[in-house]
């Protein structure tokens, strides 16, 4: 079977057991965003102190990948300033475009952490884009939270 | 949301109809293998069917042989392209019991619903009386049915944006039937068109055109039956079937991607306008304005798809070899066995209707605690396609609660060993996921 290299145990892990889950307050942007082709779909809610990342906070319903990804992003971008998030979005962003290749993936398991156990993902296609769609989200979000000049409250929010 | 019960005179393996040993030599990409080496199970007919042999050799025969543009040039490349161009045309026609003069070749089923669609507002700014006929506009109303493939409800939901008209619909039961007991007062004297699938993509369930269609006419309506899922599984006469509008692609009935059919009652299409304009489609032009072709060859602009059209008379006849009434009981079968292997799973609910009553063989089916798409990974990485997520059907899949599903569709090729793999596929899933 194939099937481990993508399902990698930390990816089912975090499938089970997901990061941060929860929509909470305080939040400055909250966005929807959703796979059209497959109907997953995620609330994504961005707290800032300053330009840190105080909390993402989300909920969603999707397949195993895209749902562990966002839980892995979640434990990334805590506490990075919004541009170090980006950053760390276009290494994840890197890792899914590396084919399988391993050595994309040793080369980022620094700054990716738990997430370079997508690397296997890559090798999928059309699992790209569930493993991004919580990344997108994230992008997303941010920007609207540092053009946002107050915290919101749910009434308020984006989507 | 159905549960599927296990029906006795449902789950035998009684002999097929078709003997599918045979019928598998004669698709070349069968005997390839998937994922390191497995046997494909193409349980994906549905999205689009595979090829046999017999299709891909006319095409080629087509370009080898004769290959020019039809409908234009003196030449003999032409008179010959032309000759198997209309030849092709009657041979469809006549597998849906239809005179070649109401069969207008598309590009597949969605651009021949866009086609109606669009020739239904053109209607309304026409400048020949003639084609006003059926126009719609503010104050008229298209019915559709909450169980449509997006390519049979965005349409009309766009020409009720165009014209002002109102989109309404009938609902579903949770049996995944449609609800007829507001027929009467959603198709009422302000319908202009009734638009509905003949078979479910998603739910398999078959519906009564008969009444939908006496409804419609009793109200001076049109009625488009959406034919992608049923023309390729079952006879169709259009002469039985009440409708005036029969819309089906060839690349889910064994021919080639690129090529579909409208056909359309002759009186109906002659007073409708054109919707793509160009080459072929005239009469005559002038700088200051042209008059258009009779039908057909007024819905045909273009260079049309004249190869694709070939392949798909060549899939035609390969069909009427295996008889349409052996190729639908071939399918019932198949499909019973498969709600009864489904049914002995723990956690897996059809959703659809549970028996083969008024059902064809597109099974769409949740397993819980496994998300579609990671079902549909385990199946592919043990060599079986299915198809996972909406199906082009989302109002469906909200309709029954769950946010997609994984499903398999069967076709001639299809054997019991196929279904059988498809349910240790799924066991599979759980056992991987840890949820069995």
């Amino acid at each position: 079977m194939q099937l481990e290299s993508m399902y990698q145990e930390i990816i089912l892990d975090h499938y089970r057991h997901p990061h941060g889950r929860g929509l909470r307050e305080p939040f400055e942007a909250e966005v929807h965003h959703v796979n059209p082709t497959c109907g997953d779909e995620v609330t994504l809610r961005v707290h800032l102190e300053g330009d840190t990342i105080a909390d993402v906070s989300y909920e969603g319903m999707g397949c195993s990948i895209s749902q562990a990804s966002v839980s892995a992003m979640y434990d990334l971008v805590i506490g990075k300033t919004v541009p170090q998030a980006l950053e760390t979005s276009e290494h994840f962003m890197t890792l899914m475009q590396a084919k399988g290749d391993p050595s994309v993936a040793e080369k980022l398991e620094d700054e990716l952490e738990d997430a370079v156990a997508f690397a296997g993902v890559s090798k999928y296609p059309a699992r790209i884009k569930c493993a991004l769609m919580s990344w997108m989200a994230l992008k997303d979000a941010s920007a609207r939270a540092l053009s946002a000049p107050h915290p919101t409250t749910p009434a308020e929010g984006q989507s | 949301m159905t549960v599927t019960v296990s029906r006795p005179d449902t789950g035998a393996r009684t002999s097929l109809p078709l003997d599918i040993e045979a019928i598998r030599a004669d698709f070349p990409i069968l005997s390839r293998t998937v994922r390191d080496g497995k046997r494909l199970v193409y349980l994906d007919s549905g999205a689009t069917s595979q090829k046999p042999r017999q299709v891909l050799d006319a095409e080629r025969w087509f370009y080898e042989n004769i290959n020019a543009a039809p409908h234009r040039g003196a030449h003999q490349l032409a008179e010959e392209a032309t000759g198997a161009y209309e030849a092709a045309r009657a041979t469809i026609g006549a597998f849906v019991g239809a005179p070649e003069r109401e069969i207008v070749f598309t590009r597949n089923t969605t651009e021949g619903i866009n086609l109606v669609a669009y020739a239904l507002s053109n209607a309304a700014t026409a400048k020949e009386p003639e084609f006003r006929k059926y126009a719609v506009g503010q104050g008229d109303e298209i019915v559709v049915t909450e169980m449509e493939h997006h390519a049979n409800l965005l349409p009309w939901q766009q020409l009720c944006e165009r014209t002002g008209a109102t989109l309404r619909w009938l609902g579903l039961t949770d049996g995944g039937r449609l609800d007829l007991s507001d027929l009467d007062t959603v198709i009422n004297e302000r319908t202009k068109l009734v638009a509905l699938t003949q078979q479910s993509n998603l739910l398999g369930t078959i519906n009564p055109i008969a009444p939908i269609a006496e409804r419609a006419h009793a109200v001076g309506a049109l009625v488009l039956v959406d034919g992608a899922q049923s023309v390729p599984h079952s006879p169709i006469d259009v002469t039985e079937l009440g409708a005036d509008f029969l819309v089906f692609s060839g690349h889910k009935m064994l021919g080639p991607t690129g090529v579909g059919v409208l056909w359309g009652r002759y009186d109906v299409l002659d007073a409708l306008p054109p919707f793509l304009t160009g080459g072929s489609m005239i009469e005559v032009v002038r700088m200051e304005g042209s008059t258009f072709a009779a039908p057909p060859q007024r819905f045909e602009a273009g260079v049309p798809m004249t190869a694709q059209v070939i392949g798909l008379a060549a899939a035609v006849e390969y069909l009427q070899a295996l008889g349409m009434d052996n190729v639908e009981a071939h399918e019932k079968a198949l499909t019973g066995y498969a709600l009864e292997k489904l049914a002995e799973i723990p956690g897996v609910t059809v959703i659809g209707p549970p028996d083969t009553v008024a059902r064809g063989g597109a099974i769409s089916f949740t397993v819980d605690g496994i998300h579609p798409h990671d079902v549909g990974q385990v199946l592919d990485d043990l060599g079986i396609a299915v198809r996972v997520g909406h199906h082009c059907a989302w109002p469906v899949v909200r309709r029954y609660g769950v946010p997609a599903t994984t499903r398999a569709t069967f076709y001639v090729h299809t054997g019991y060993d196929d279904i059988d793999a498809l349910a240790d596929g799924v066991r599979a899933a759980q056992k991987f996921f840890g949820v069995s």
